[in-house]
């Protein structure tokens, strides 16, 4: 379980969210791109530190402005799936997966048994001594996901998971990544542009405008409140097409479900 | 009739047109003669030294205890010296690449007065702060430790004026990485140490090299700040430049062939430090 209250002032606007993701569930964060929606996974994973607050994982307490707690983000036990997967472009695949088990000092042979084992699960067991330059862009996300999930942590952190890979293996991919968060059993954040993504990886979906949560809720809850211009925009861009919504924000997202937006 | 006019003004376009070739292909000309020029002037001092010095001569001075000292000194202290710029320049270009701190910008200032800085100046300076009487000088003296005039002022006189070669391009080597990998590693369980040795250093590494060959090149060709503050002394503290202002007075051999080593040398630095940062030369 993780309950995030968090306040961090950006150039803007100021960014002050409150959720909680419960075990084993997905919460997915939707809204306009600038809206602080990766902030927020930073602010989680440690990158960077909220002016307020208090974030607590599975009884931890991550941070906390009051007590004056900031864990460092290395040992926070997150793992963060960034957008562009930020694969050390040195190293080969193997070494990427073994990069926590080595911070952690692991015994060697530990080491190699448990990359294996995470590899052959993400069908990445061939791939083992490349160069992570040469991998496509569904093999990116791939080798990320194992790189986090492969130390086991509490909670996933996913930034736009699968912007970075081939429009046709979108599908597959997706259903991939819902049957692996799915088996982690643990709490998943994912942000994303992709109205597909939202559907079918989201147990909860959010709606983040200028910083702060504006619906939460069941994605056929949420979706269906076509009276908020972002979401009527992105819901109603249709299943085929996952692009990213260009309708700007009305803001009156308190607004009643029948009232749609002009035009 | 009516294309009279027109005709007329395409002549004009033509003639213009030829004069615009004429003007264009004199500039043309010119800039060739002048970069020719130049590089006649870099190339033919260097060609006539080659010139100068028969092959045997050459060997026959390789094997002279004057030539012998000063090429194994300098090769020594130019290495040491990079070590110590290495090792006390790098934690400094990553904070200063990384971290926003009051008086940054004075540090970066200070770290690169010695590229402007005459060697003559760095030479008096420096002996006005390690020489017997100097500024710390004076309590190294009653330590016992005397630092002026020995093979270890050779070394700080060269870290003194190649320090700032490596320490500039190794911060620029440390801010063209890209911050995601660095923040990865942290969510990855790297502490900052660490994040610093296995992911800014080797993602930097090429950078790191050729700066540090750079410096290492620099310190080779000290002079003015070693003359002054080291002396001359062969076998102690006379590098190869020294050496060749000695033997140019009685011994031109010697002379020639210890810069012929240099121009060795530095050929070598270029093509290495142009390896390193991926280009052709």
């Amino acid at each position: 379980m993780l309950a995030v209250h968090a306040v961090r002032h950006l150039r803007d606007f100021t960014l002050d969210v409150t959720f909680s993701v419960r075990q084993g569930e997905t919460l997915v964060l939707i809204g306009e791109n600038g809206t602080g929606k990766s902030t927020v996974l930073n602010l989680i994973s440690g990158i960077l530190t909220p002016d307020a607050g208090e974030i607590v994982l599975g009884g931890r307490k991550l941070y906390s402005g009051e007590e004056g707690i900031d864990v460092p983000a290395e040992d926070r036990k997150i793992g963060h799936l960034f957008q562009s997967y930020a694969l050390f472009p040195h190293m080969t695949v193997f070494e990427n997966v073994a990069f926590g088990l080595r911070c952690r000092k692991v015994p060697r042979p530990e080491i190699a048994f448990s990359v294996e084992n995470q590899l052959r699960a993400m069908n990445l067991a061939d791939l083992s001594d490349v160069n992570v330059g040469r991998l496509s862009g569904g093999q990116r996300q791939r080798v990320a996901l194992a790189r986090a999930l492969v130390l086991e942590p509490e909670l996933l952190l996913l930034d736009e998971p699968l912007a970075a890979v081939d429009m046709r293996a979108q599908s597959v991919m997706r259903e991939e990544l819902r049957d692996r968060i799915r088996n982690a059993g643990i709490p998943c954040i994912v942000v994303t542009h992709n109205l597909r993504d939202a559907l079918e990886l989201a147990d909860r979906l959010c709606l983040i405008e200028e910083g702060r949560v504006v619906v939460e809720g069941a994605p056929e809850e949420v979706l269906g409140m076509r009276g908020n211009g972002f979401i009527a925009s992105f819901a109603g861009s249709g299943p085929h097409n996952g692009l990213m919504p260009r309708a700007p924000i009305t803001g009156h997202s308190q607004r009643p479900p029948d009232s749609r937006p002009l035009s | 009739m009516d294309s009279t006019p027109f005709r007329q003004s395409r002549e004009v376009i033509r003639h213009e047109g030829g004069r615009a070739r004429v003007s264009r292909a004199g500039l043309t000309l010119l800039v060739a003669a002048l970069v020719a020029l130049f590089l006649l002037f870099v190339t033919l001092p260097v060609a006539s030294l080659f010139l100068r010095i028969s092959p045997e001569a050459f060997l026959r001075s390789l094997t002279e205890p004057v030539v012998l000292d000063a090429l194994f000194l300098s090769l020594a202290t130019a290495t040491v010296s990079t070590v110590i710029v290495v090792l006390f320049g790098t934690p400094l270009a990553l904070v200063n690449a990384r971290h926003d701190y009051p008086g940054r910008a004075i540090v970066d200032t200070l770290t690169d007065l010695p590229i402007v800085l005459p060697p003559a100046v760095a030479g008096i300076a420096l002996l006005m702060a390690f020489g017997r009487r100097g500024v710390i000088g004076q309590y190294l003296d009653h330590l016992g430790i005397n630092i002026a005039f020995t093979t270890a002022a050779v070394i700080l006189a060269q870290v003194f004026v190649a320090s700032p070669f490596y320490i500039r391009q190794a911060r620029a080597s440390f801010e063209a990485v890209d911050r995601l990998y660095e923040d990865a590693a942290r969510t990855l369980g790297a502490t900052p140490a660490t994040v610093a040795l296995r992911v800014t250093i080797p993602l930097a590494w090429g950078g790191l090299v050729s700066g540090a060959i750079l410096s290492f090149a620099r310190a080779l060709g000290e002079f003015g700040a070693t003359i002054m503050f080291a002396g001359n002394f062969q076998g102690r503290t006379q590098t190869m430049p020294l050496a060749i202002y000695t033997t140019m007075q009685g011994d031109l051999d010697a002379a020639i062939s210890l810069a012929i080593i240099l121009v060795a040398i530095s050929f070598g630095v270029i093509a290495s430090v142009k390896i390193m940062t991926r280009r052709s030369l």
